[in-house]
């Protein structure tokens, strides 16, 4: 079940702060996902990049989550872009018009 | 009272060379003790029967023990331990410790304002004490029911491991099966084996007890009977070995009942043995019979033989097989559900899942809303298509099969396992993926709302979902209790900029998602229960 419990894994690269998700985006992702953006925010960056890649599950209050997130992003005026969404949550984040206020970029890599 | 005196013992040590106005605040100034230099306090535990208690319990205020008359044990061990005085502790009228002092270091006698001090200060000092007990209490408690919420947990993961994730697929059969955990999950199973010839066994068990314990005997008997059904076609056989296979590790009080039947689905002939377990009913144009067959249930005594009955089951009729969950069910004034409702119940003649359905509502009823289930629930039911007209009926109008019929807790995160299994159940089907991933996500969010609002999150409210597949459809219908009333399907359109623009809350996109994502979704609801329906073409419509 190790494989379902959410994590978030934070790298700088250069202009940008990449935040590497690992398994279910739910309810319970809530403190480690704002705990992440406080990081990110603290580094200062001027682009976030959220890595989907090992993200297996997400549900509609991990996508209020993400909207959360982008919310919190839009006050710092910081970018956000999506890494690495399976072709089904991307086609949730375009019926949610998520992916009309972040870049959602197909693979997992910029 | 060793564990009432715990508490007070770092006090005791240091009034015993002070005042005891001083002895909280005076550690640094304690003397050398001649009896125990290195244990600071003077405990000494009172069984509950010595006489001192009582003495204790209405003493006015300090009692000298050197000087007490009284034949105690307690008394004898704390002079040895050099107690001088003792001051009882007593909140709300309860003796909740008490004050041990030795001798005053100046070696004079306490005197009456020593003792009038000595009183106040176990007067303000018991409440406090007794506070921090029931803390310490309360926290043991918690402590408690979180392992038991743990085992619960470990028991149901055990239990809808070994449950089939799909029902068999007979032609001029419909099977039905419903499994509803207790809180304190049970020991019941079934499960659907496979045999040569195109037959099918057929296994229905109940382990007796809960729990853990419980649900790993259940799982060691599922396999045992997988194991023995490969090798032999005899139902009395199978419950034989399988028998004697579990007695000699069968935990102490713990035993298995089990039915165990093989079905030859072309002619309808059934064979079955029972390790006392309750008859299976069936339904025959002529009325409702039981099938007879008697036998110990597993685990209790080797060499047990399980007598073999046969029957036919003719086209048209319906056969139940069931736990003991459902006929002793209680109602609020402690009426049982019992046998003749349910063979009442059995005289309609219903198709497979209509009659699990009935049975489930008629139980509901029975009940009512406050309910706590009892024991777990088992139901599997079978019926045989009324011969030509009613199969070419089903294939002309393409009626419905009901692949799988489970239920899940109501509890956050079970959404998950309900995905699973659905698609788990549906794998065969060879869905589009596409498809299969939009069914998943409106699986997972109506079983969340039905988890959210109709079980209120509790664990013991189960979410009932049924899959069925017709010529052109899946559907999915997940049934909660509707705790929280209807859930809201008119919710307002969540709407990413308001959204973002804080002007809605950031949640809200379940039922959005849901309508996205599936061909059609109607709510029924009955009062006592709602049913969210999904409807997923198996292809995608091109057709506009």
């Amino acid at each position: 079940m190790d494989d379902r419990q959410f994590g978030a894994e934070i790298t700088e690269i250069p202009d940008e702060v990449r935040v590497r998700l690992t398994g279910d985006l739910n309810g319970r992702a809530d403190e480690t996902l704002a705990d992440a953006y406080a990081q990110v925010a603290a580094l200062g960056p001027r682009r976030v990049s959220l890595d989907f890649g090992r993200v297996g599950y997400i549900n509609s209050t991990g996508i209020a989550l993400v909207v959360r997130l982008l919310a919190d992003a839009r006050r710092d005026g910081r970018l956000v872009r999506a890494l690495g969404l399976t072709e089904h949550y991307r086609e949730i984040f375009r019926i949610t018009r998520l992916s009309d206020f972040m870049e959602i970029v197909e693979g997992d890599a910029a | 009272m060793a564990e009432l005196t715990r508490p007070i013992r770092r006090l005791l040590g240091r009034g015993r060379d002070v005042p005891a106005s001083q002895t909280t605040q005076t550690a640094d100034r304690r003397p050398e003790l001649s009896r125990a230099p290195d244990d600071p306090a003077i405990a000494v535990d009172i069984p509950a029967s010595d006489p001192l208690l009582a003495y204790l319990q209405s003493a006015a205020g300090p009692v000298d023990i050197a000087r007490l008359e009284l034949e105690s044990p307690a008394v004898r061990a704390m002079r040895d331990a050099g107690v001088a005085l003792v001051v009882p502790l007593v909140s709300q009228g309860e003796l909740i410790g008490t004050l041990n002092l030795g001798p005053r270091r100046s070696e004079q006698e306490y005197s009456t304002d020593d003792r009038r001090l000595l009183t106040t200060l176990a007067a303000q000092a018991a409440p406090a004490i007794r506070v921090a007990q029931l803390v310490r209490e309360q926290a043991a408690e918690a402590a408690e029911r979180e392992r038991l919420e743990q085992e619960m947990r470990v028991a149901t993961l055990i239990q809808q491991q070994f449950l089939p994730r799909e029902l068999p697929n007979l032609p001029q059969w419909q099977i039905a099966a419903y499994y509803g955990p207790a809180r304190a999950v049970g020991g019941d199973f079934y499960d659907f084996i496979p045999m040569p010839d195109g037959r099918i066994g057929i296994a229905v068990g109940d382990v007796t007890d809960k729990g853990v314990p419980a649900a790993l005997v259940m799982a060691r008997t599922h396999s045992i009977l997988r194991a023995e059904a490969s090798r032999s076609d005899s139902p009395g056989e199978i419950l034989g070995r399988a028998n004697a296979l579990l007695v000699p590790e069968m935990p102490a009080r713990m035993f298995v009942t089990c039915l165990f039947a093989i079905l030859e689905p072309e002619t309808g002939r059934m064979v079955m043995a029972n390790a006392g377990h309750n008859l299976p009913y069936i339904r025959t144009d002529d009325g409702v019979v039981e099938l007879r067959a008697t036998g110990m249930p597993l685990g209790l005594m080797p060499g047990i033989r399980y007598e073999e009955t046969e029957g036919v089951i003719a086209p048209g009729s319906n056969v139940l097989l069931y736990s003991d969950g459902l006929v002793e069910a209680h109602d609020p004034t402690a009426t049982m559900f019992g046998f003749p409702r349910l063979r009442e119940a059995m005289t309609i003649d219903d198709a497979g899942s209509e009659l699990l359905d009935r049975l489930l509502d008629d139980l509901h009823r029975f009940t009512g809303p406050e309910w706590e289930q009892e024991d777990d629930i088992t139901l599997v039911t079978l019926r045989r298509a009324s011969g030509v007209a009613e199969e070419a009926g089903a294939s002309a109008t393409a009626g419905p099969t009901v692949i799988t019929a489970f239920s899940v807790p109501g509890e956050e995160g079970n959404e998950r396992l309900a995905m699973d299994r659905v698609a788990g159940a549906i794998a065969d089907l060879a869905l589009p993926p596409a498809r299969l991933e939009r069914l998943k996500t409106a699986v997972s969010e109506a079983t969340m709302n039905a988890i959210e609002y109709g079980s209120q999150g509790q664990p013991d409210v189960p979410v009932d979902i049924v899959v069925e597949t017709t010529a052109d459809s899946i559907v999915v219908r997940i049934t909660d209790r509707a705790l929280s009333g209807a859930v809201p399907t008119d919710a307002e359109s969540p709407d990413i900029e308001l959204k973002l623009a804080g002007e809605q809350k950031p949640r809200g996109w379940g039922l959005f998602l849901i309508k996205n994502m599936v061909d059609s979704m109607e709510v029924t609801s009955d009062g006592s229960t709602q049913t969210v329906t999904l409807t997923m073409a198996r292809e995608e419509r091109t057709d506009g």
